[in-house]
């Protein structure tokens, strides 16, 4: 196994995926480019008939996607930043996510999403959004955040594979992280949360790039005697209740970290179903550590005061720890 | 022009078939028979069926809000059509969609759209597809002048026009958006010039003669075959109807004179067919009858179909969204 990149483990992940399937084509702003990081030789293996550069048109081209879905391809569209998603709303939420269900399953919609997303450093907030929150209440995406190289590589293989809209959103902040990647046929599946830590104190459910902080904060706080398990759900939609409840019936006590606005986070809909369907489990009351509800401020301080770091983290959890 | 008889009477069942199952939506719809918005596109016959006429089988088609027409004279079953607009389980998208969603995949209807100018990119991405795949086959996108303000209509004719894709956008400007005159709303005075900033040739054709939009259409869809990419036609029609059935009851004042209403039925487009086959001597008054007899009959049938199906069970509600 070759220790890679995220953006390397990704671009695996299509080239291997556009071999095996002739009807996959990326489309997408500078995709021939590479803005964020490019495999050696990509453009010049698949060529301009199956890496298409678009204009700067995302209701446009998000929209085409759609379109050529429906006539037969597998398109995998790259936009660049989800908070540009907004100028194609309609496009993804409206027809995308809809089509399928309001024509009474007539259609297949085999559309992969790759967006960027995330607090990365002074981008600021149309740059800096993480988007899938707005996505969790559109019946009819699948939504995939990976927290590092091998299971990028392999959610975005199987989204790519499915014949569902998939939105995979890409931490930028996780970008340079590296670790060993399987090579060839490696799929992770849609809606399986994996267990990033092993630990009986408490659980800390971990999105995207929450987990390495996490993980970080898992090995600082075994000096100290405390033993945290680190879930990842991978998927939001669809979310792996069952690893989840599993994980608050052994550990007692939950914190949910979620880079997104506390309203209507994730971290919210996973809390409260939580507290639906494993109330039981509770010695403590689920918390939350997400950023707060500001947009995402450039200047490195405030930034810093809005995005959840180890240190939210551990707030939450030595509120609940007792 | 090269349509033969066939083709003629053809053209001349779906327009019949187009205006009285609107008629029948209207009907029903203001009875209280038939759930949801209706927009009915009576008077606009002519240019569904002229450029549906004009395209095969396995072309593809993206239609509108006021889209029935456009769905029949690409061939769509009036029965299930009608069970979708009844919310029944026999319907096309068994009673998921209604309306304003009805798709038939299977004749390359890739469904009307209850968002105005949300079908224009879907068409792009269509004709890409067939690009891609080097299938041959031509999309041809219907809008109203309404959607050509959207800034999905600029997004897509220019992607089309750069990747010179086959594609048709079909600009069927009745005459309003909603309850506003397009003229009040919109820069140009025939929609057809914008086709210039984007280096796409556009006309404007009387999208009341079916003749016309046929001729057009063929001649657009021959050069979208040959490579040489999109062409926008501007179809002038008239709505005869209101933006929907029962806006009465909701819509404050007038919007338009009785005069031009007028103006528009005298020239109805059923009668101008009619008027054309019968003066050339191509066809006789009672195969029309014969014609428009069946049609009245089908949507008769389509509505008894409707009547007697079942309606969904509440638990299908959960079905249909992922594969």
């Amino acid at each position: 196994m070759a220790r890679i990149t995220f953006i390397q483990a990704i671009f695996d992940g299509l080239i291997e995926e556009m071999e095996r399937d002739p009807l996959t084509f990326v489309l997408g702003l500078d995709v021939t480019r590479g803005t964020f990081g490019r495999a050696a030789g990509f453009f010049e293996r698949f060529g301009p008939e199956r890496i298409l550069d678009m204009p700067l048109s995302e209701a446009g081209f998000v929209g085409a996607a759609v379109g050529a879905a429906m006539a037969g391809t597998r398109p995998i569209c790259e936009v660049q930043f989800a908070s540009f998603f907004y100028c194609a709303f309609d496009q993804l939420c409206n027809q995308a996510a809809k089509l399928r269900y309001m024509s009474g399953g007539q259609v297949r919609l085999p559309i992969t999403f790759r967006t960027r997303c995330g607090a990365v450093g002074g981008a600021a907030a149309q740059h800096s959004e993480t988007v899938y929150p707005q996505l969790l209440s559109v019946p009819g995406l699948k939504l995939v955040m990976p927290s590092g190289p091998a299971d990028a590589k392999g959610l975005l293989k199987s989204a790519i594979r499915d014949d569902n809209p998939v939105v995979v959103f890409e931490h930028l902040a996780l970008g340079g992280a590296r670790e060993e990647v399987p090579e060839g046929e490696h799929l992770v599946p849609l809606g399986k949360a994996a267990v990033k830590r092993e630990g009986k104190d408490a659980t800390v459910i971990a999105i995207g790039a929450m987990v390495p902080k996490a993980i970080a904060l898992a090995q600082r706080l075994e000096a100290e005697g405390i033993s945290l398990e680190v879930i990842d759900p991978r998927t939001l939609i669809p979310l792996d209740e069952e690893a989840i409840l599993a994980s608050v019936a052994k550990t007692n006590r939950v914190v949910i970290a979620d880079e997104a606005h506390l309203h209507g986070s994730a971290a919210s809909d996973i809390g409260c179903m939580i507290a639906e369907k494993g109330f039981d489990y509770l010695d403590a009351p689920i918390k939350r550590a997400t950023a707060i509800d500001a947009p995402v401020p450039f200047s490195p301080p405030l930034e810093k005061a809005v995005i959840p770091g180890e240190a939210a983290i551990e707030r939450a959890l030595r509120e609940i720890l007792g | 022009m090269d349509i033969g008889k066939e083709l003629v009477l053809e053209m001349y069942r779906k327009m019949h078939r187009i205006r009285n199952f609107e008629q029948k939506i209207k009907d029903l719809t203001t009875a209280g028979e038939i759930p949801g918005f209706a927009h009915v596109s009576i008077g606009e016959e002519a240019t569904a069926v002229g450029v549906c006429s004009a395209l095969r089988p396995t072309d593809r088609i993206t239609s509108t809000h006021r889209g029935h027409g456009h769905l029949i004279a690409k061939g769509g079953d009036v029965a299930r059509m009608m069970a979708e607009i009844y919310g029944k389980r026999t319907g096309y998208c068994k009673g998921k969609g209604g309306s304003m969603h009805i798709a038939d995949f299977s004749l390359g209807i890739l469904g009307a759209n209850g968002i105005v100018g949300g079908g224009i990119p879907i068409a792009t991405g269509s004709a890409l597809a067939a690009k891609l795949a080097k299938t041959g086959e031509v999309t041809a996108c219907f809008f109203g002048d309404g959607a050509a303000n959207e800034g999905t209509f600029h997004e897509s004719l220019n992607l089309a026009s750069i990747w010179k894709l086959p594609v048709i956008y079909i600009c069927e400007n009745n005459g309003f958006g909603e309850f506003t005159p397009t003229a009040a709303v919109t820069s140009v005075k025939d929609i057809a010039v914008r086709a210039k900033g984007y280096d796409i040739p556009g006309y404007v054709v009387d999208g009341n003669d079916v003749f016309e939009v046929y001729r057009h259409t063929s001649e657009a869809a021959a050069r979208a075959r040959a490579g040489e990419g999109p062409t926008l036609l501007e179809c002038k029609t008239y709505r005869w109807e209101g933006h929907v059935v029962g806006e009465g009851a909701f819509i404050s004042g007038k919007y338009r004179t009785e005069e031009e209403v007028a103006r528009w039925k005298a020239r109805c487009p059923i009668i101008a067919l009619e008027k054309a086959v019968l003066e050339s001597g191509m066809l006789k008054r009672d195969e029309l009858d014969r014609v428009a007899q069946q049609a009245r009959e089908e949507v008769e049938a389509a509505v008894q179909f409707a009547r007697q199906s079942p309606l969904p069970e509440p638990s299908e509600a959960n079905e249909d969204l992922w594969i």
